[in-house]
């Protein structure tokens, strides 16, 4: 268990803690775990959130930006007023506790179906996409200087990473090449304005209470590049749950949005974010494939994994929709 | 020859069975993963009923498409190339229709409730 070992440590970073308590894991893997826990104080129960690489696993995987990334990104979005859990503690190899970082743990939904049909958020739906829009302006105004070290991705290189990917899986479908053809011919090169990218902003990854977004989350796939991927990736419809008519995470219009972004003192290259949509829904499909590989694969041999790969056959509709629609 | 009852009718029995009798007594992450497995089932037997009539009508399309013989895979294959090299592309006559029909079949079978697919299964009439 955990929890001795942050009871151990807990004081020298958390003023007047003298315990934790409630410790559960919330996902794991064999390279990384995220748990859930208590802070014990004088006034009460502070909730955080450990996420490490157990001591022995401490390379991330090539496309991750690493744990240590996550932590410093997390913490210059929060001093910058991107909506964000403040970062605790980053572990020292003293903790014993492998590497990583512990955070505040912020209240919210990120459960896409409820945030989308609950009464609970019919306040924050309306209000959600501008709130996104800026966000994103904030994450890509984030000062470059003060960012860690992190991969430089072009549109051109991802799409070699597609095809590698795709042709590994030795599997053939059409839709898919079609998509990669597609991406080579309509690549609009690459950017002007290289920012820092999040990576994965998208339902799921964004804690939503009743007045919006509170806090941006997961910043494993952080990178250097074109802004307009991450607009693109929100309006994926892998992400809409249904709600296929409202681009924005099944919420909201591109209109919406990108009056948001742009309010924030950002620009939008509308035929940017459409090139991006049509990569994030390919690198979706992709995803679910190499899903269907790591079931095979093992040591994760889950029913879940597997039934995963049956779903990349959703991003080839969207795929088709997006590039040989029909009449309506 | 094997005997009856079929594939299918065993392992709709199966999910029939998880799904009216186990599902109601368990919850949390078991329940979930509960539906994810009678998901999978409810899969395999959509698969079971589609999949020879959905192959036969693909081989048939590819024939014609590419002008050359073969099994479902094989001829996936040289259209996946053809597609990649740029030899045919959605100008090709017949091509994205051909597409589109094999994923609308792949779909009947993954996710029949998948909102785009309901979308477009109502365009077919």
């Amino acid at each position: 268990m955990i929890e001795p070992q942050l009871g151990r440590i807990v004081a020298s970073w958390y003023r007047g803690a003298f315990g934790v308590a409630n410790s559960k894991m919330l996902s794991g893997g064999a390279s990384q775990e995220t748990w859930s826990f208590d802070i014990m104080h004088h006034n009460g129960l502070a909730g955080a959130i450990l996420r490490r690489a157990p001591t022995g696993y401490g390379a991330a995987p090539t496309r991750a930006a690493g744990l240590a990334a996550e932590a410093s990104l997390m913490q210059l979005a929060f001093e910058a007023g991107i909506p964000s859990p403040r970062v605790l503690h980053v572990l020292t190899p003293d903790d014993d506790l492998g590497v990583g970082f512990i955070m505040q743990r912020v209240e919210g939904e990120t459960i896409a179906r409820k945030i989308l049909r609950d009464a609970k958020f019919a306040k924050a739906r309306p209000k959600l996409t501008r709130q996104l829009g800026e966000a994103l302006a904030g994450i890509h105004q984030l000062p470059q200087a003060k960012l860690p070290e992190l991969r430089r991705m072009t549109a051109a290189k991802e799409i070699d990473e597609f095809e590698r990917d795709y042709r590994s899986l030795n599997w053939p479908k059409p839709v898919f090449d079609l998509a990669l053809r597609w991406l080579r011919d309509h690549d609009p090169g690459p950017s002007a304005e290289i920012t820092l990218v999040h990576g994965d902003f998208r339902n799921g990854n964004l804690v939503i209470g009743a007045d919006g977004l509170c806090a941006v989350l997961d910043w494993e796939l952080a990178h250097l590049g074109d802004p307009m991927e991450d607009l693109g990736w929100l309006c994926v419809n892998s992400w809409r749950f249904g709600e296929i008519d409202k681009p924005v995470g099944g919420f909201g219009s591109r209109e919406e949005l990108f009056a948001g972004y742009e309010a924030a003192g950002r620009k939008v290259d509308a035929a940017r974010v459409k090139f991006w949509e049509v990569m994030g829904t390919l690198r979706w499909g992709i995803m679910c494939c190499g899903m269907m590989q790591r079931f095979r694969a093992g040591p994760d041999h889950s029913m879940e994994r597997a039934m995963i790969g049956r779903r990349a056959s959703e991003t080839e509709i969207d795929l088709l929709r997006l590039l040989a629609p029909r009449g309506s | 020859m094997q005997d009856e009852p079929s594939p299918i009718e065993l392992t709709k029995a199966v999910a029939d069975f998880l799904r009216s009798d186990i599902a109601p007594l368990i919850t949390g992450h078991q329940a979930f993963k509960l539906r994810v497995a009678i998901n999978a089932l409810d899969l395999v037997v959509r698969q079971l009923t589609l999949e020879e009539g959905s192959d036969a009508k693909e081989v048939e399309r590819l024939r014609a498409l590419l002008g050359m013989d073969g099994g479902v895979m094989e001829l996936n294959r040289a259209l996946a190339m053809r597609i990649a090299k740029g030899e045919v592309d959605l100008a090709t006559p017949g091509l994205a229709e051909h597409l589109w029909q094999t994923t609308m079949d792949k779909l009947a079978v993954d996710q029949p409730n998948y909102a785009a697919y309901k979308r477009e299964l109502s365009r077919q009439g």
